[in-house]
């Protein structure tokens, strides 16, 4: 075949792809991956529809979609970012709501090191503690808050290190480069529970509450897909799967 | 017009530049003498492990040196039979990560510059009596001046442009190893577009003229 051919041939076939109208990009926060993977499943299964599904920090998303990012949906992990677009003009007014609200906790992979009501912060007996960076993420944000009210963060402030996301705090924190850190319980939450190493889930009072809010964006609207995965976010179905990750409704 | 924070990333950017340059130079030279001169089967799979960085992803070379250098890694275990401790979210740590990420920009353009040189100048020194470290360093070495200045160049703006490394092992410290890039990308996140502006075009301007005083002064490489 002649190259320009072939090349034609793999566009149109690309092209055929790409306009496939059941087919959905949605943007997730990082601290949702796994919960949403398992929605986007079940979501799949029951309506035919297909969600592709990007992970990452939901300010870098903020920055994509005000650039054209081809999102049709998009999972914050805050209540800011969402309304922000709403109001530039850049999602669907009147779709956005709370899919889920965060629990924040002190994590670590060590059994045993983090005891069950956070003693260890207290302590100080680490070098590093890990949290996601507190101006781009909620979870980062809550962490700090925690420590403003139990008068630690001036102590603990040298032994900070910042994730660029939650995932990435996860991820300093699994390959023992940190002691410990905060992070969303969802993150180390297996069939309703803590599945290793040790944790204490911060109590509720100890922080603003980090509601996450979900909206269809401009891109996506009026796409009978779109809309169809925020009714199943709503949906029996999909909120026991959220609080099975250790999120509040 | 710099606030505190930025001024603080750049100049911790230029002390990891500069430290890692001068690493480079004395590391990579020797390096870069070996492969110009040797005919053993190594020198392939030598030059070929020196040139992966150019090659591979930073997000491959990030994540073997945060395992590597963690608690349970070999090098987290030697730095911390020695009472050092871990290497990752430190600035010896950056300087480590860098000095592997920017080998390839300094040791070819001296391993170049050695190879241009041929046999002559060191047999005529040879004849002249000159010892194997005569030779080298009053010889070869200023012979191969351009592909120093070339060498030392690549490798501090290389070390300065680096992001992903330094993200995957750095933890985001101010003034430890919070550099120009992660900043940037820290102020495009938080839509702080202003001094990300900033930030970028101080990068870009910087970037411009380092590359056109490496090759101003240095025409003959330029021409080839």
């Amino acid at each position: 075949m002649h190259p320009s051919r072939f090349l034609f041939a793999l566009l149109a076939t690309l092209a055929a792809g790409l306009v496939h109208a059941d087919e959905i990009q949605v943007a997730v926060a990082a601290n949702f991956t796994a919960p949403m993977k398992a929605i986007a499943a079940e979501f799949e299964k029951d309506t035919g529809h297909k969600a592709s599904l990007a992970f990452g920090a939901s300010g870098k998303f903020y920055a994509q979609i005000k650039n054209g990012a081809p999102f049709q949906v998009f999972l914050s992990a805050d209540d800011e970012k969402p309304a922000k677009l709403e109001q530039e003009g850049l999602a669907v007014p009147g779709s956005r709501f709370t899919y889920a609200i965060g629990t924040l906790v002190l994590w670590s992979a060590k059994p045993g090191f983090v005891d069950a009501k956070g003693e260890v912060l207290k302590k100080g007996n680490f070098e590093h503690l890990a949290l996601a960076s507190p101006k781009l993420a909620p979870y980062g944000a809550a962490a700090v808050e925690v420590m403003d009210k139990l008068g630690l963060t001036a102590s603990l402030q040298p032994k900070f290190v910042q994730g660029e996301n939650i995932a990435q705090t996860q991820q300093f924190i699994v390959t023992g480069n940190a002691e410990l850190g905060f992070v969303a319980l969802s993150q180390v939450m297996k069939d309703g529970k803590v599945s290793e190493g040790s944790a204490w889930v911060v109590p509720a009072n100890l922080h603003t509450p980090i509601r996450q809010d979900a909206v269809i964006l401009a891109n996506g609207k009026g796409n009978a897909a779109a809309e169809a995965l925020m009714k199943y976010l709503k949906s029996a179905k999909a909120a026991a799967i959220i609080k099975s990750y250790g999120y509040a409704l | 017009m710099l606030s505190d924070t930025n001024l603080a990333a750049i100049l911790l950017t230029l002390k990891l530049a500069t430290i890692v340059t001068v690493l480079l130079l004395l590391i990579g030279t020797p390096i870069a003498w070996w492969l110009a001169r040797t005919r053993s089967w190594w020198k392939g799979p030598i030059s070929a492990v020196v040139a992966l960085p150019i090659v591979l992803p930073p997000s491959v070379l990030g994540f073997y040196l945060l395992i590597a250098m963690g608690p349970n890694g070999p090098v987290g275990q030697f730095t911390q039979s020695l009472g050092l401790g871990t290497l990752p979210f430190t600035f010896p740590g950056l300087v480590v990560a860098s000095v592997f990420y920017s080998m390839p920009f300094v040791v070819q353009p001296i391993q170049n510059a050695f190879e241009a040189l041929g046999e002559r100048p060191l047999e005529a020194a040879a004849t002249l009596r000159a010892g194997p470290l005569d030779r080298f360093f009053t010889v070869a070495v200023p012979l191969a001046k351009p592909g120093f200045l070339t060498a030392s160049v690549l490798g501090f703006a290389h070390t300065v442009g680096e992001f992903g490394v330094v993200l995957m092992i750095g933890g985001n410290i101010p003034g430890v190893t919070r550099v120009v890039s992660v900043q940037i990308y820290d102020h495009v996140e938080a839509l702080e577009y202003a001094e990300a502006h900033l930030l970028a075009g101080i990068m870009l301007v910087f970037s411009f003229l380092v590359l056109l005083a490496m090759y101003l002064t240095n025409p003959t490489r330029a021409r080839q």
